[in-house]
């Protein structure tokens, strides 16, 4: 006996068999649960909520969509600052010494200001003013470009933070009624206010969802720079606490609608619930390798002392196998010991 | 045996095989009598639930990922696949279970219970690249809220939730290959050491030394015998 291999007396049954049909007991079993996810898509369906798009983003939260756009010009978004496996800007996520994030690398890099602003800003043909204002920004220091970005950035920061609170709103950002256009008022912010309008009317007419999706080939399937994009700013944020997805809300577990969602990731949304996981910056990856350890104990139960002993402390065994129990049980006095079968034993018997 | 077949590999793997899982252990016509509780439907459930997962998804694969968004029968099929999936989860929960208060790993049986819980672990992964592959809203926002777990153990630098064409061969064809492969290890597993007798089984009955289950009668196990 050792810690690998705990003391074992299971032995092979000897005893009685009963007729059995595997393959038959199979095509039922089929049949039931293929009855069952008919009958649960008949009367439930499956939640399909249209997905969001930059257009529908800055045409409904405008300002918003501004706010977000200029932080990633100023390279303060989340996106921006984000690390690995986008940029270099950060260090990423970290547990003791263990730089999992970092040591990767980066494998899909955003350069937020160039990916999400002046590239698709290089797109818009035939506008004088915006490709005037394009040259200025990029002949500028990289600390005028700051200088710029963030003096057009605080008023949009006021506002966010008025909405927020619900306080009223300052009058320095204001909203067009009719054409749903942002005007800023921000002084000593260069070229910006001028990009930062004519990006809003290419996000409004849906150019720059297709200019996001754009690369060296025709056919599309990788979808990261314009969801990491819509992330920095509110819209999904905005829909997913319509449908109660939020993080504090055991996050990603859930689904749209009344539909149970991924309920079998409630261990790993639990610990995000919970201290010190909760409020820690390094959240994520002490929940990855809280998950890691346990799932590696899930595969070592049998190995596990304690745990692979509770079974037999916990007797739900005899509620299991109470038939067998019943029909098995030795009548009241001492029993004569059974003898071993040999190898030349006649087959267990049959049938019940 | 002639000298031929004595180094034919085919021979020797054929040999090994049956030798390993004979026709009436692979497809018994009986079961020790203590396999007599609701609990064991859940194994032969969660397969099956597996089986329907596969034909709907192949059904919604076949017909291309935005197939299902626009036609009334694509949804019906995508409902069929969500559900099954939930089915699948529920059914095997309760198997897991099950096998744990049964202490299922006693008698050598380690590697069934390793590979059944492998087999949870990655049906996980192959859910959650099917909720980030459904294009609509769900996908976006479970994609960008799962991809902050995977970039911080450095996964996302291979693994990109948002990155719809990657996740999309993850979910059709890499992860359920690795789903079924590990499901048929885990049912040839059981098949070769038969089903668990019940604790304290032994303090009761005949003692027979070895660590796997005896075969039915070849009597009774028909074609295969």
């Amino acid at each position: 006996m050792s810690l690998l291999h705990p003391k074992d007396d299971t032995k092979p049954w000897t005893g009685r068999y009963q007729p059995y049909d595997l393959v038959k007991e199979a095509c039922i079993a089929i049949g039931v649960i293929a009855s069952l996810a008919i009958v649960l898509a008949v009367l439930f369906s499956s939640p399909d909520d249209q997905p969001s798009t930059i257009a529908q983003w800055s045409n409904q939260l405008p300002v918003n969509f501004v706010t977000a756009a200029t932080t990633e010009l100023d390279g303060t978004s989340g996106t921006a600052e984000y690390g690995p496996p986008y940029n270099h800007n950060g260090e990423g996520q970290h547990a003791a010494f263990i730089y999992l994030q970092k040591w990767l690398g980066v494998s899909h890099p955003i350069n937020t200001a160039d990916d999400y602003v002046i590239d698709p800003l290089k797109t818009i043909p035939n506008d004088p003013a915006l490709q005037s204002a394009l040259a200025q920004y990029q002949a500028a220091p990289e600390k005028t470009q700051k200088a710029w970005g963030e003096a057009y950035a605080k008023p949009l920061e006021e506002y966010a933070a008025a909405e927020e609170e619900g306080k009223p709103l300052p009058k320095t950002v204001a909203v067009d009624g009719t054409t749903g256009m942002v005007s800023v008022q921000a002084s000593s912010a260069g070229p910006v206010p001028t990009m930062m309008r004519s990006l809003l009317s290419l996000a409004k007419s849906g150019g720059l969802d297709g200019s996001l999706l754009t690369s060296r080939q025709f056919f599309q399937t990788d979808y990261t720079k314009p969801l990491l994009f819509m992330a920095d700013g509110g819209l999904l944020d905005k829909r997913a606490e319509e449908q109660h997805l939020g993080g504090d809300e055991w996050g990603m577990m859930n689904e749209t609608g009344s539909y149970p969602g991924q309920a079998w990731l409630w261990l790993y949304a639990l610990w995000y619930q919970i201290e010190p996981f909760k409020n820690s910056e390094n959240a994520d990856i002490l929940v990855m390798m809280m998950m890691g350890v346990l799932s590696l104990a899930f595969i070592s139960v049998p190995f596990i002392p304690g745990v692979r002993s509770l079974p037999r402390k916990i007797p739900i065994y005899k509620l299991i196998w109470r038939e067998h129990y019943r029909t098995t049980s030795p009548p009241p006095g001492p029993q004569p010991p059974r003898p071993v079968p040999s190898s030349s034993s006649a087959p267990p018997l049959r049938g019940t | 045996m002639s000298d031929y077949h004595k180094g034919s590999w085919t021979v020797k793997v054929r040999e090994a095989a049956v030798a390993a899982l004979p026709p009436e252990k692979l497809l018994p016509d009986g079961q020790p009598t203590y396999v007599a509780s609701w609990i064991y439907v859940f194994g032969v459930a969660s397969v099956a639930s597996l089986v329907v997962i596969i034909t709907s998804g192949t059904i919604l694969a076949l017909k291309g990922p935005a197939w299902w968004h626009f036609t009334g029968v694509g949804h019906f099929f995508n409902s069929i696949h969500m559900w099954a999936v939930e089915l699948f989860f529920f059914v095997m929960v309760v198997h897991l279970w099950g096998k744990y208060w049964m202490a299922a790993w006693r008698g050598g049986r380690a590697r069934v219970w390793i590979t059944g819980a492998i087999t949870f672990l990655v049906a996980v992964p192959t859910a959650l690249t099917g909720y980030v592959s459904q294009q609509n809203f769900d996908a976006q926002w479970i994609s960008t809220q799962a991809k902050d777990g995977l970039n911080s153990v450095g996964v996302g630098a291979f693994f990109n939730v948002t990155n719809f064409g990657q996740m999309y061969s993850y979910h059709v064809l890499l992860l359920p290959i690795a789903v079924v492969i590990l499901v048929s290890a885990h049912v040839l597993l059981v098949r070769r050491h038969g089903v668990v007798p019940p604790i304290e089984l032994n303090a009761r009955l005949a003692i027979a030394p070895g660590g796997e289950a005896p075969a039915p009668p070849p009597s009774t196990v028909g074609a295969g015998s």
